[in-house]
């Protein structure tokens, strides 16, 4: 199947009136969460200039650290995998359990493992792995992809997850309760930690000076998988290495406050090195970043610490819901990411945006976001990623525009089509007038009136 | 002070009264206002949808016919934004760098180089201030939601002038419209709800007028409103600026 593009996955999205409001509003509440935490912070705009230099420190001392880090944590008896790409991360992670032999295994969230399509890959092997975060294992039931980086069902009403549950984990049917609903997935969950022989998780901070690093989760998933488990197996792309623990201070803060208005997430779980008998494992991945980081303009975008602020504030995000951007990481962030590992199959994405700039000014690690996306459209469009519709429109636009007589003959004329032959623009086939009436045309224009009023 | 008054194509062509009213307040209050009978646009429809390559012709006709003067004015915040991050006429650099330095959105200009303390304006209504996003978070002619920084607003201080008039902002003081040029016919599902939530906030408030700085986000309003058959209308700052009896 075709994918659809954002604009026309977005319009199928907004069919239904209600439930675009309900994720609208839901959405718009965990922004006003994040605002009225950062409020309470008078050191707010410090802490977001701080994070940004040391993570711009950071990615221009990229190979230093990420060797110091591979040193310590082999020091630490940590294995150290680097994977090139996708393909290899999930090689990677498919040999060390077929050595092992296991066939249970619990994965707390990981956005990188979407991004490589873990699960996809595993389960043609043959291997079933049990996503353990909340939002992420009801996606996962359903068959689906999660929707918001930080809050993976966030597109699903409490009705939608009774209907799932009822199928997959036999809950009463039409039992709506939150908390009857968490019960039964703590139940359904703690099963699958207790079997578990092999853990996987994602990384949010890797501390180059410690060779350690920190998982952030709310529910504490990451843990309980982690120390049930004899092996637990850490995904990083490159990018979230970080000098110095003491760094953690800065954005722990900020990730918090900017993901969900937390003052601090339930759990930062500090991982360094495995209990005897036990193995740990870091597979650290490159897939297209590099690329990314050789790009001067894209480059910051290497910041995100993926707090998903972005997406909250996003007023087309908001309506058009996190699978129309037909990738792991959707919303603005993703709009910037994801250019760069497929421009062909994402070049809608910098597209689905107003350029309003709020993204850039809810981002932790100040990337500016809009401008990003403005600057993929040159890209994408050089790159002849643009439809010819579009390109030829603005090839005529162009040509008009640049020369004032005949720009002032097409006004002259749109206005007077506007005026005798209304119908001619305003028809259901043209997207303005679909649902919007044109402008009513003036007798003369502003031009016109000065030459008569000022320049007789 | 020799003001050139930049008057955006749209606004050229369908808004006329916006740019009368610009015109006037700006020689109201002592400006000599010269308007270059050859000015377009400032090729932002191009560069937004990609191709800014394409809008050299528009960039060169800019620099051309507003080099000489000492400030550019015009009454919307995109296209200035636009002209003071983008303007690049390759054959005249110093030229395009004295426009990119010295442009101005309206209520930026009234408030900060004229600094405007009185109007002698009247509009007896009740309006809702659209804040939109390219003067706001582009040019900063007011304080943003998503900044923990001092609040204020150019535009909302211009109209505290206004005798009789009675400011109401919506919920979401600074929520985008939806109109983002080529947006709101490529995305025009997500354009025209946006509108729309933007304007039952403002309806909620039993406003009579919603304002703002730039026609282009009005221009989606207004035609939302027409075809909603709302009693609700649109108005630019400038109008309402230059209300004097």
């Amino acid at each position: 199947m075709k994918t659809m593009t954002h604009a026309a996955a977005a319009e199928v999205f907004n069919q239904d009136a209600a439930r675009t409001r309900w994720h609208d509003e839901t959405l718009w509440f965990v922004r006003q969460k994040r605002d009225r935490a950062a409020q309470t912070l008078p050191e707010w705009e410090t802490l977001r200039s701080w994070a940004s230099q040391i993570k711009d420190h950071t990615l221009s001392h990229l190979d230093e650290y990420l060797s110091e880090f591979e040193r310590n944590a082999l020091a630490n008896g940590v294995q150290v995998h680097w994977a090139a790409d996708a393909a290899e991360h999930n090689r990677i992670i498919h040999e060390i359990i077929s050595r092992h032999g296991i066939r249970r295994m619990v994965k707390s969230k990981s956005m990188l493992t979407e991004e490589c399509g873990l699960n996809e890959y595993l389960h043609e092997q043959g291997i079933e792995v049990i996503d353990t975060d909340l939002g992420e294992r009801i996606v996962q039931l359903r068959h689906e992809h999660p929707s918001h980086i930080v809050l993976p069902a966030i597109h699903l009403k409490r009705e939608d997850v009774s209907e799932t549950f009822h199928e997959h984990l036999h809950t009463e049917a039409g039992n709506h309760d939150p908390q009857y609903l968490t019960e039964a997935a703590r139940l359904h969950l703690r099963e699958r930690f207790v079997a578990a022989e092999l853990a996987i998780t994602g990384v949010n901070f890797a501390i180059a000076e410690t060779g350690g690093f920190v998982v952030c989760t709310n529910e504490g998933n990451a843990d309980m998988g982690a120390h049930a488990a004899r092996v637990h197996i850490a995904c990083m792309g490159f990018e979230k290495i970080i000098p110095k623990a003491e760094h953690l201070g800065v954005f722990l803060r900020l990730l918090a406050r900017s993901a969900t208005g937390q003052p601090v997430t339930t759990y930062n779980s500090h991982f360094k090195k495995s209990l005897p008998g036990r193995e740990m494992h870091i597979v650290i991945v490159d897939n297209s970043r590099s690329r990314q980081l050789g790009r001067e303009d894209f480059r910051n975008s290497l910041k995100c610490i993926r707090c998903g602020a972005c997406f909250n504030t996003c007023p087309v995000y908001r309506r058009s819901g996190g699978h129309s951007y037909h990738t792991a990481v959707a919303g603005p962030i993703g709009s910037i990411l994801t250019p760069n590992l497929d421009m062909r199959a994402h070049a809608d994405l910098p597209f689905a945006s107003t350029l309003c700039g709020s993204c850039t000014n809810v981002c932790p690690v100040k990337i500016d976001i809009h401008d990003q996306l403005w600057k993929w459209r040159q890209v994408l469009a050089a790159e002849g990623h643009v439809s010819w519709t579009k390109r030829v429109s603005m090839q005529m636009a162009a040509f008009v525009l640049s020369r004032p007589g005949l720009y002032r003959l097409a006004g002259r004329m749109g206005r007077g089509v506007l005026k005798t032959m209304p119908w001619l623009a305003e028809h259901r086939w043209n997207p303005w007038s679909k649902s919007r009436a044109l402008p009513e045309p003036p007798a003369e224009s502003f031009r016109d009136w000065y030459l008569r009023n000022r320049k007789s | 002070m020799k003001v050139g008054l930049f008057i955006p194509c749209y606004i050229d062509q369908f808004y006329p009264q916006v740019g009368v009213a610009t015109l006037q307040l700006l020689e109201r209050h002592g400006c000599s206002v010269h308007f270059p009978v050859d000015q377009t646009c400032c090729g932002q429809p191009m560069a937004n949808s990609g191709f800014a390559s394409a809008g050299k012709g528009c960039d060169q006709n800019f620099a051309r016919l507003f080099r000489d003067c000492d400030h550019i004015v015009a009454p919307s915040g995109s296209c200035v934004l636009h002209i003071k991050e983008h303007l690049k006429d390759a054959s005249d650099p110093e030229g395009s760098a004295h426009i990119r330095r010295h442009i101005y959105e309206l209520t930026e200009f009234l408030t900060d180089i004229l600094q405007i303390e009185t109007l002698g304006a009247r509009f007896p209504h009740r309006v809702g201030l659209h804040n939109s996003c390219h003067g706001q978070r582009g040019l900063h002619l007011s304080s943003m939601s998503e900044r923990m920084l001092p609040s204020f607003s150019k535009p909302a201080r211009l109209l505290s002038m206004v005798e009789g008039l009675e400011v109401v902002m919506p919920v979401r003081v600074d929520e985008c419209c939806g109109f983002g040029g080529t947006f709101s016919v490529f995305e025009e599902a997500v354009s025209v709800r946006m509108g729309r939530d933007r304007i039952e906030e403002h309806a909620a408030n039993d406003v009579e007028y919603i304002t703002g700085v730039d026609t282009s986000c009005l221009m989606h309003l207004e035609g939302l409103l027409r075809r909603q058959g709302s009693p609700v209308r649109t108005i630019h700052i400038a109008e309402i600026l230059n209300s004097v009896s």
